[in-house]
């Protein structure tokens, strides 16, 4: 696999091309999921946090990170476990994700969160770590990493 | 960017209305999305609007069902008259419904939110069949049929059984389906998007219920959300045995479509399931990874004290009521168990006039409809060990309630009700090859 394609540009910036699903544009601190995650069972809305026992995140909060994963799996009450982060008050800042999925693509309309997946070259998944500082670009499809913390 | 029918584009201008519009606008942001070019017409919707989930209790609390409706079945936020259903819509399992009151921890506020919610649907024009199997009481897709369903059971065996085409829907999805007649034309729906991924070859019998699970929890860990084709050694399927086959892989994976050539409809033969491609290699399902499906559903379960039983999961089959019924015919429930059948409502009624019930209810247990466990997030007050004959629900409901689970036949379960303890085991493979 090559590195982030793409514009290690002039400032250092990664840059990931994809494809916009839901506009805007939001810039903040990635949290990332190597796992795929679930929404019924899988997440508590009331709190923003993964709840899933078996899961990498389990008891992290994601509300106000930009959640950056594989994808959706599970019941297909996932867009309405996401909608109800975003009524309640803890919804992700914005959404990147790889595999595209119905649960997936109807969670982040309903989240109305600005989203970005169907990346061609590189995989966000793999090239984003969680706390770095991310631009998501609804409109444009360009996930931009500003600011990453010093890998170990 | 989707292209729109005449007929589609009046809709979204708001010829009928402002909910129709609405739900218009939601599924060209969905169908772009997704990257389908057109919408499919479609007559048969099956979701859910009537559990009275926390978010959706605090919008009727601000503006009635129709504000309800408004923001989660068609995520819009403005003030709408939510009009009459266009084509047939049905509500899938939701929660606990009167049959529940004072046998369990669950809310009367719920009951009470949840059946003024059913006379508002029902007034739109929605079928309350209040089940996960819907293809069981009155909504059975015909083979070719473009439907758009939530409930990952229901989905998988529209699919793959009955042939019928859907992806895993959402709420606002089946919401602006029902609205509209239109869901975006993509995944399931293509017939190039149905063939064959993977082929899983059991080298061990698979027959009856137990197998069937065990066996389907297997394909869903193996393929995750891809087309499993399954070969070997396989007895005829009943309608309860492929209930639970497709249940288990999507719990275990997110399998929406499979085939067993020969059985499933899209499968005439084994090179039809792949579309005539070269046929992968195949996964073994040996009596190793069969004992392995098997420890896995058991490895939630320490303490052999048992206090509940569950049964029906997705709902069950008047066949699995009458077996629960002979199993306990003549005897009586461990003092402090519970035992509880789960089944629509409409074939509840058959058990009450066959006198199934009426054994059931004889021996300490219960019928009940509507929901399950795990849809409302309750069990019998104090349960601590549970047993099941559910992949599915073995799969869910520790970590749903934070309980032990055990995974066996029915007959081992309704052994644990009547004894208090668990005594399953594996009954040994019959190997094939």
């Amino acid at each position: 696999m090559s590195g982030p394609t793409s514009d290690v540009a002039q400032s250092g910036r990664l840059v990931f091309r994809g494809r916009g699903i839901v506009p805007g544009r939001a810039e903040g601190e990635a949290l990332v999921s190597h796992e795929t995650i679930s929404g019924w069972g899988g997440i508590d809305p009331a709190t923003g946090t993964i709840i899933e026992r078996r899961h990498e995140l389990c008891g992290v909060c994601f509300t106000g990170k930009v959640l950056v994963f594989p994808g959706a799996k599970g019941s297909s009450g996932w867009s309405g476990f996401f909608q109800a982060t975003r009524l309640l008050g803890t919804a992700p800042l914005a959404m990147v994700f790889t595999h595209l999925t119905t649960k997936a693509a109807l969670g982040a309309i309903v989240t109305r969160v600005p989203t970005v997946t169907d990346f061609a070259d590189d995989d966000p998944v793999a090239g984003i770590q969680t706390g770095d500082r991310v631009e998501v670009d609804g409109d444009t499809g360009l996930v931009i990493v500003h600011g990453r913390l010093p890998r170990a | 960017m989707v292209a729109l029918t005449d007929e589609e584009k009046a809709m979204r201008d708001g010829r009928d209305g402002d909910a129709v519009a609405a739900a218009m606008d939601l599924l060209v942001r969905y169908a772009d999305a997704l990257g389908a070019e057109h919408l499919c017409e479609t007559r048969n919707v099956a979701g859910t609007n009537t559990q009275p989930s926390p978010a959706k209790t605090k919008l009727f609390e601000e503006g009635g069902w129709s504000k309800a409706f408004a923001v989660i079945s068609l995520d819009c936020d403005d003030d709408i008259e939510v009009p009459p259903m266009k084509v047939p819509t049905c509500q899938l399992q939701h929660g606990f419904g009167e049959d529940a009151r004072g046998i369990m921890p669950y809310s009367e506020r719920a009951i009470e939110l949840q059946a003024d919610a059913e006379s508002f649907y029902s007034s739109k024009g929605v079928n309350i069949l209040a089940t996960c199997t819907p293809y069981q009481v009155g909504n059975l897709p015909t083979y070719g049929e473009h439907i758009a369903w939530m409930e990952s059971s229901a989905v998988v065996y529209a699919n793959s059984v009955l042939g019928a085409r859907t992806n895993c829907e959402g709420g606002a999805s089946t919401g602006a389906a029902s609205l509209t007649g239109r869901i975006p034309c993509w995944g399931n729906h293509l017939v190039e998007n149905r063939y064959g991924t993977h082929l899983i070859e059991s080298g061990v019998r698979i027959d009856g219920f137990q197998d069937w699970g065990m066996f389907g929890y297997f394909v869903g860990d193996v393929v995750q959300e891809a087309r499993p084709v399954v070969t070997g050694e396989l007895g005829q399927p009943d309608l309860a045995d492929l209930k639970h086959f497709g249940a288990a892989a999507a719990s275990s994976g997110g399998v929406e479509m499979y085939h067993i050539p020969g059985r499933t409809p899209d499968a005439p033969t084994l090179e039809a399931a792949f579309g005539g491609a070269a046929l992968p290699e195949p996964v073994r399902y040996g009596a190793a990874e069969r004992r392995a499906v098997y420890e896995s559903l058991n490895s939630i379960g320490d303490s052999e004290d048992v206090d509940f039983v569950l049964i029906g999961c997705p709902h069950a089959t008047l066949e699995q009521i009458g077996r629960v019924a002979r199993a306990l015919d003549g005897r009586t429930l461990s003092p402090g168990s519970e035992l509880w059948v789960m089944t629509p409502r409409a074939l509840r009624a058959v058990a009450d006039r066959n006198g199934w019930t009426a054994t059931i209810e004889r021996a300490g247990g219960r019928v009940l409809t509507d929901s399950c466990p795990a849809m409302s997030r309750v069990a019998p007050a104090g349960t601590e060990v549970f047993a099941t004959d559910s992949a599915k629900q073995a799969h869910y409901l520790p970590a749903i309630l934070g309980i032990e689970a055990w995974f066996g036949t029915t007959e081992e379960c309704v052994d644990a009700a009547v004894t208090g303890r668990w005594r399953g085991s594996l009954a040994p493979a019959e190997v094939v090859r």
